[in-house]
C-alpha cells in the first residue's frame, strides 16, 4: 500500500466569475521512504497538489488516501489531527515563531499532540541534535542564520515522528552551499525511513531526489525515477557542481 | 493542549507587547478602579449614616399606653396609663429580640440655676435609656442603677440647657439646679446630639432617675407607668420581630382577646429606615451603571486590540494550524488571551481602587469600607467582558484558512 495515494483528484477554485481548475483528475502515488521532487512553473498546480497532500486543503473531487486513511472528506479538526500525527512541514520562509526559542519552536507540534512538558523537552532537544543544532536550543530565530533557521524548521517537522515531510521550496531563501547542506539533511532523513516530498523549481535541487514529478496545467506532465546525487559527497568535494542563482 | 498550557501561551503573547496590553486594559482598570473606590467611599458613608441612624434609633421602638374611651369619645394614645412597671420588666426579660427597655416619664418644668432659669422637658428614666439612644456624656458621669434605687436627686443636662443656665463654656458638673424648687446635683452633661428631622432640639432636656421623677416631680400611680417605654431591638433587622413579640406579650398580659382593640401601640421608625434604603438603592444603581458603561468601553478596547492582534499574527496562526492546532485550539488561545487581559485589568483596577479610596479617605477623613463581594463581582465582570468581547476576534482567528494564513504577508 502506498503512503500517498491520490485517485483522479481535481481542485477547482472560484476566482470571482472565473473558475480556475488548479488540478485536473490527478492520480499520483508515493511509496513510503521515497524522496520525491515536484517541479513546475508557478500556476502549474504543484502548490495545490502540495496543499492537498499536506491536508491543508481538500480536493473538489477524487479520493486521497494517506497512510491508508481516506482524508479527503475529513473536517478541519480531523485534518489538524492528521497533520499533527502524520505530517511535517518545511516552508520556504521557515515560518518559525519569532521571539520564541529554537527549542520551543520545535516543541510546538508536541504541544498540540498533548505531550507532557518534560517529554516535549526531551524530544525537541533530540530533534535539534539530529539537525546539528544541539548547541543553539535557546537561540531565537533572529539570532540565527537562514540555514540554521531552516534546520530548526526541519527539527520541528521531525519532532512528532511523522510518516511524511512536505518541503515547499525549502532552499528558496538559502545560498547554494547552505542549500546542499539542507538537501544532505533531507537525504539523511530519507535514509532513516521518512518519506520526503519536496517542491522546487530548481533542477539542481531536484537532482538530489530519487523521483522527479513535473506538473503543468494541473496535470502530471512527467514522472521519472533517477539516481539521486549524493549531497554529502558534494559537500565533501568542496561545493556544488555549479553556482545557481537563488 | 491543556488549559494551563493555553494560559502560558496567552501570558507570553501579552507580555511580548507589555505597553500595548497595558493600554488596552486601561479602560477596564480605570472603570473597575473608579467603581471600587466609589463603592468603598459610598459604603463607608452608608455605614456612618447607619451608625448615626442607630444612634437616633433605627432599631428603636416606642410603646405608648392606650387611649381612653369615655362614652364614645376616644382619646388619643397616651391619654390613659395602661402600661405597668411589670409590663416593662416583662418586655425586658421575656422578649428575645429586645436588648434594652427603659421608661420615659416626661414633664415640662422650670429649671433654675443661681442666676438663670429655663423651661425644658424633664425626663425620668433609667440608665438603659441612654444605651438605647446611644447617648454618651461629654463630661461627668452617666445615670446609674444605684441612683434609681436610692431615688437620688441627680440630673443629667443636655448641652442646650447648660448653655441657657450656666453659659456656653461653663462646667456644669457638680453645680446645683433646682427643679420645682427641689435642688438636684448635676452629675453629667450629655453629648451634643443636634436636632431631629422635625426640628426638635434633642439637647434641650434634663434627665433624672425615674424613681426621683415619680416621687419629686410628677407623682403618679405606683403600679402604672405614666409615660412611654423606649425599646432598643437587638438589630435594625430585628425591629419588626420585636414589634410583633412585644405586641403579643402585651395583649397576653392585658388579656386582650382577638378582635379587641389594643390598649397600647408599638411604634417604630420604618419611615426613616425606608428613606435610608431608598438612598442606598439609588447609589447602587448609579454605581452599577457607571461600572457597566466603563466595562463596555473597556471591552470594546479589548476587542479592537484582539482583532489587530489576530491580523498581526495571521502567519503564527497558520504555522500553529499546520503543525496540528485545531480551530478550537486557536479559538481558545485568543479567548484565553482576552480573558487574561481583562481579568488582570480587573485585578489591577481593584488594587488601584482600594489604594485611591484609602488616599481619599485619609486625606479628607472620609470613612471607607471595602466590601469583598464587590471586589469579587468586579473582577468576575471584567473576566466576563474579556470573554464576550474576545469571542469574536478568537472566532475569526479559528476560521482562518491555514493556506492563506501561511501565505499572509
Amino acid at each position: 500500500m502506498s503512503l500517498i495515494d491520490l485517485q483522479t483528484v481535481s481542485k477547482t477554485y472560484q476566482m470571482g466569475d472565473v473558475e480556475v481548475r488548479a488540478l485536473r483528475e490527478v492520480s499520483f502515488a508515493v511509496e513510503a521512504r521515497d524522496f520525491v521532487a515536484v517541479m513546475g512553473a508557478s500556476g502549474s498546480g504543484k502548490s495545490t497538489l502540495m496543499n492537498i497532500i499536506g491536508c491543508l486543503d481538500r480536493p473538489s473531487s477524487g479520493s486521497y488516501h494517506l497512510d491508508g486513511q481516506e482524508v479527503s472528506r475529513l473536517d478541519r479538526r480531523e485534518l489538524a489531527h492528521v497533520r499533527n500525527r502524520t505530517l511535517g512541514f518545511v516552508f520556504q520562509s521557515f515560518n518559525l515563531l519569532s521571539r520564541t526559542s529554537a527549542l520551543e519552536n520545535v516543541e510546538l507540534p508536541l504541544v498540540y499532540a498533548g505531550t507532557s512538558a518534560r517529554e516535549r523537552r526531551r524530544r525537541a532537544s533530540a530533534a535539534l541534535g539530529r539537525v546539528g543544532l544541539g548547541q543553539r536550543m535557546g537561540h531565537h530565530p533572529n539570532q540565527m542564520s537562514g540555514g540554521q533557521q531552516q534546520r530548526v524548521a526541519i527539527a520541528r517537522a521531525l519532532v512528532a515522528e511523522p510518516r511524511l515531510i512536505l518541503a515547499d521550496e525549502p532552499t528558496g531563501n538559502l545560498d547554494s552551499q547552505t542549500s546542499i547542506e539542507i538537501m544532505a539533511l533531507f537525504q539523511e532523513l530519507g535514509a532513516a525511513g521518512i518519506t520526503v516530498l519536496l517542491v522546487t523549481h530548481e533542477p539542481d535541487i531536484a537532482a538530489y531526489a530519487s523521483r522527479v514529478v513535473v506538473m503543468r496545467d494541473g496535470i502530471v506532465k512527467t514522472d521519472t525515477r533517477q539516481t539521486p546525487r549524493g549531497a554529502a559527497a558534494d559537500l565533501a568535494s568542496g561545493g556544488p557542481p555549479e553556482a545557481h542563482p537563488s | 493542549m491543556n488549559p494551563l498550557e493555553t494560559l502560558r501561551v496567552a501570558l507570553r503573547a501579552l507580555l511580548r507587547n507589555k505597553m500595548r496590553s497595558f493600554l488596552t486594559v486601561l479602560g477596564i482598570i480605570i472603570g473597575v478602579g473608579a467603581v471600587i473606590a466609589m463603592v468603598a467611599i459610598g459604603e463607608g458613608a452608608k455605614a456612618r449614616v447607619e451608625e448615626s441612624f442607630a444612634s437616633m434609633g433605627s432599631n428603636l421602638l416606642i410603646v405608648m399606653p392606650g387611649s381612653t374611651n369615655a362614652s364614645g369619645a376616644r382619646g388619643g394614645f397616651g391619654s390613659m396609663p395602661t402600661l405597668t412597671w411589670d409590663d416593662l420588666r416583662a418586655i425586658r426579660s421575656e422578649v428575645s429580640s429586645v436588648r434594652y427597655a427603659a421608661a420615659q416619664l416626661r414633664s415640662q418644668a422650670q429649671l433654675m440655676s443661681e442666676d438663670q432659669n429655663w423651661s425644658t422637658s424633664v425626663t425620668g428614666t433609667s440608665p438603659e435609656y441612654f444605651l438605647i439612644r446611644n447617648w454618651k456624656v461629654s463630661s461627668g458621669r452617666q445615670l446609674l442603677d444605684s441612683d434609681i434605687e436610692t431615688s437620688s436627686k441627680v440630673v443629667l443636662l443636655g448641652q442646650t440647657v447648660v448653655d441657657k443656665l450656666f453659659g456656653p463654656s461653663a462646667d456644669a458638673v457638680g453645680q446645683i439646679v433646682r427643679i420645682k424648687n427641689i435642688p438636684f446635683e448635676v452629675i453629667g452633661v450629655l453629648e451634643k446630639k443636634g436636632q431631629s428631622a422635625m426640628g426638635q432640639d434633642y439637647d434641650d432636656g434634663a434627665f433624672v432617675p425615674q424613681s426621683t421623677f415619680q416621687s419629686k416631680i410628677q407623682g403618679g400611680l405606683q403600679k402604672f407607668l405614666s409615660g412611654t417605654i423606649f425599646i432598643g431591638a437587638i438589630s435594625t433587622d430585628a425591629t419588626a420581630r420585636a414589634e410583633e413579640q412585644i405586641g403579643a406579650l402585651l395583649r397576653d398580659r392585658h388579656r386582650i382577646g382577638p378582635g379587641m382593640d389594643d390598649d397600647f401601640s408599638v411604634r417604630n421608625l420604618t419611615e426613616m429606615a425606608n428613606a435610608q434604603q431608598e438612598g442606598t438603592r439609588t447609589l447602587t444603581t448609579l454605581l452599577a451603571s457607571i461600572a457597566a458603561v466603563s466595562l463596555l468601553v473597556g471591552g470594546i478596547g479589548i476587542m479592537n486590540i484582539m482583532l489587530v492582534s489576530v491580523t498581526e499574527r495571521t502567519r503564527e496562526i497558520g504555522v500553529r494550524m499546520a503543525v496540528g492546532a485545531t480551530p478550537f485550539n486557536i479559538l481558545m488561545q485568543f479567548l484565553v488571551e482576552a480573558l487574561t487581559l481583562a481579568t488582570a485589568g480587573g485585578i489591577v483596577g481593584v488594587g488601584i481602587g482600594i489604594f485611591s479610596a484609602g488616599q481619599l479617605a485619609s486625606r479628607f477623613g472620609w470613612p471607607m469600607l471595602i466590601r469583598p463581594d464587590i471586589v469579587v463581582i468586579s473582577v468576575g465582570f471584567s473576566a466576563l467582558v474579556g470573554m464576550v468581547f474576545g469571542l469574536y476576534p478568537a472566532h475569526r482567528a479559528s476560521r482562518l484558512d491555514p493556506i492563506d494564513a501561511l501565505r499572509y504577508e
